[in-house]
């Protein structure tokens, strides 16, 4: 048992959970002034997050490496997609 | 089917060759339905850059408590699934089961705390057609407890799976498509949190 408390998994739920308290503080205004900041980083830690999930708890990082690579790809692009679609909402070209 | 007991795994209790966890078939309904949430959060930021002042006043009526232990009820479960997993693959049939037990009772919070959300809501007046955030809000997050019920179901079969017996090849198998299905649910809610509650 203690072996399976004692591995990367759990170090990974608890930087996933700390992350989770880290963007609500974000999305409460700490640490930014400018909220479209803050908003911006609350969208690329949830990526980091979903990323970790996807790597860590599916096991995508021991899976063939196609599988691994299209969920890199998909992280990338709707990261980058959010971000855009933020930005763009806010008034700032893109 | 490839004979997952006979598989080396590392010091970590990791397999060392390559291999993808459940039924291949299981991926692709993944894959699709992580890409219909995809265009579901792209959507929701489009209309956020529509109506920002709507969607502000709501987000504010919004229970980010609620929302913030949600959140991590799911990561703990998903910690609890892939702990049972790993249980399992060491012939630990026992602490399989305790850890898919835990997991289940997290799903159950989820749902519980999320129906309170949603009595909150409804006790206010605020319905599905309140206004363009509350449309989203209540689509995404219902059909998101509705993967949540079905993942119970799923966890319910996976207790049943990991006390019978000899946990074989067979059966380690299908825990890992029931576990990938289970953390497929809490990322989609890592996203749906991150928008819906958070982004201004």
């Amino acid at each position: 048992m203690i072996g399976l408390i004692y591995s990367r998994r759990t170090l990974i739920w608890l930087l996933l959970a700390g992350t989770t308290v880290l963007s609500w503080g974000m999305g409460h205004g700490a640490g930014f002034s400018d909220s479209r900041f803050a908003s911006s980083s609350i969208i690329l830690l949830a990526m980091i997050k979903i990323r970790y999930v996807i790597l860590e708890f599916m096991e995508l990082r021991h899976a063939p490496l196609p599988a691994r690579i299209v969920a890199e790809v998909w992280g990338g692009v709707l990261c980058l997609t959010l971000l855009g679609l933020y930005w763009h909402g806010m008034g700032v070209p893109t | 089917m490839r004979d997952v007991s006979q598989r080396q795994i590392d010091s970590t209790g990791m397999p060392v060759t390559r291999h993808l966890p459940g039924e291949a078939g299981l991926w692709v309904f993944i894959g699709g339905d992580v890409i219909v949430f995809s265009l579901f959060f792209a959507i929701y930021i489009y209309d956020f850059g529509l109506y920002p002042d709507i969607f502000h006043a709501s987000q504010a009526h919004l229970n980010h408590a609620f929302a913030a232990i949600n959140t991590v009820l799911l990561l703990s479960s998903s910690w609890f699934v892939a702990t049972a997993v790993e249980a399992a693959r060491r012939e630990k049939g026992r602490i399989s089961s305790a850890c898919l037990v835990a997991a289940l009772i997290c799903g159950i919070g989820f749902c519980v705390i999320k129906i309170f959300e949603y009595h909150e809501k409804i006790n206010e007046g605020i319905m599905i057609n309140t206004n363009e955030f509350y449309t989203l809000y209540y689509m995404y997050t219902g059909i998101h407890l509705v993967h949540v019920l079905i993942g119970l179901g799923v966890l319910a079969v996976m207790v049943r799976v990991s006390r019978k017996g000899v946990l074989d090849s067979k059966r380690i198998f299908l825990m890992e498509g029931g576990a990938s299905y289970w953390h497929m649910v809490d990322l989609l809610w890592i996203g749906l949190f991150a928008l819906l509650y958070l982004v201004k």
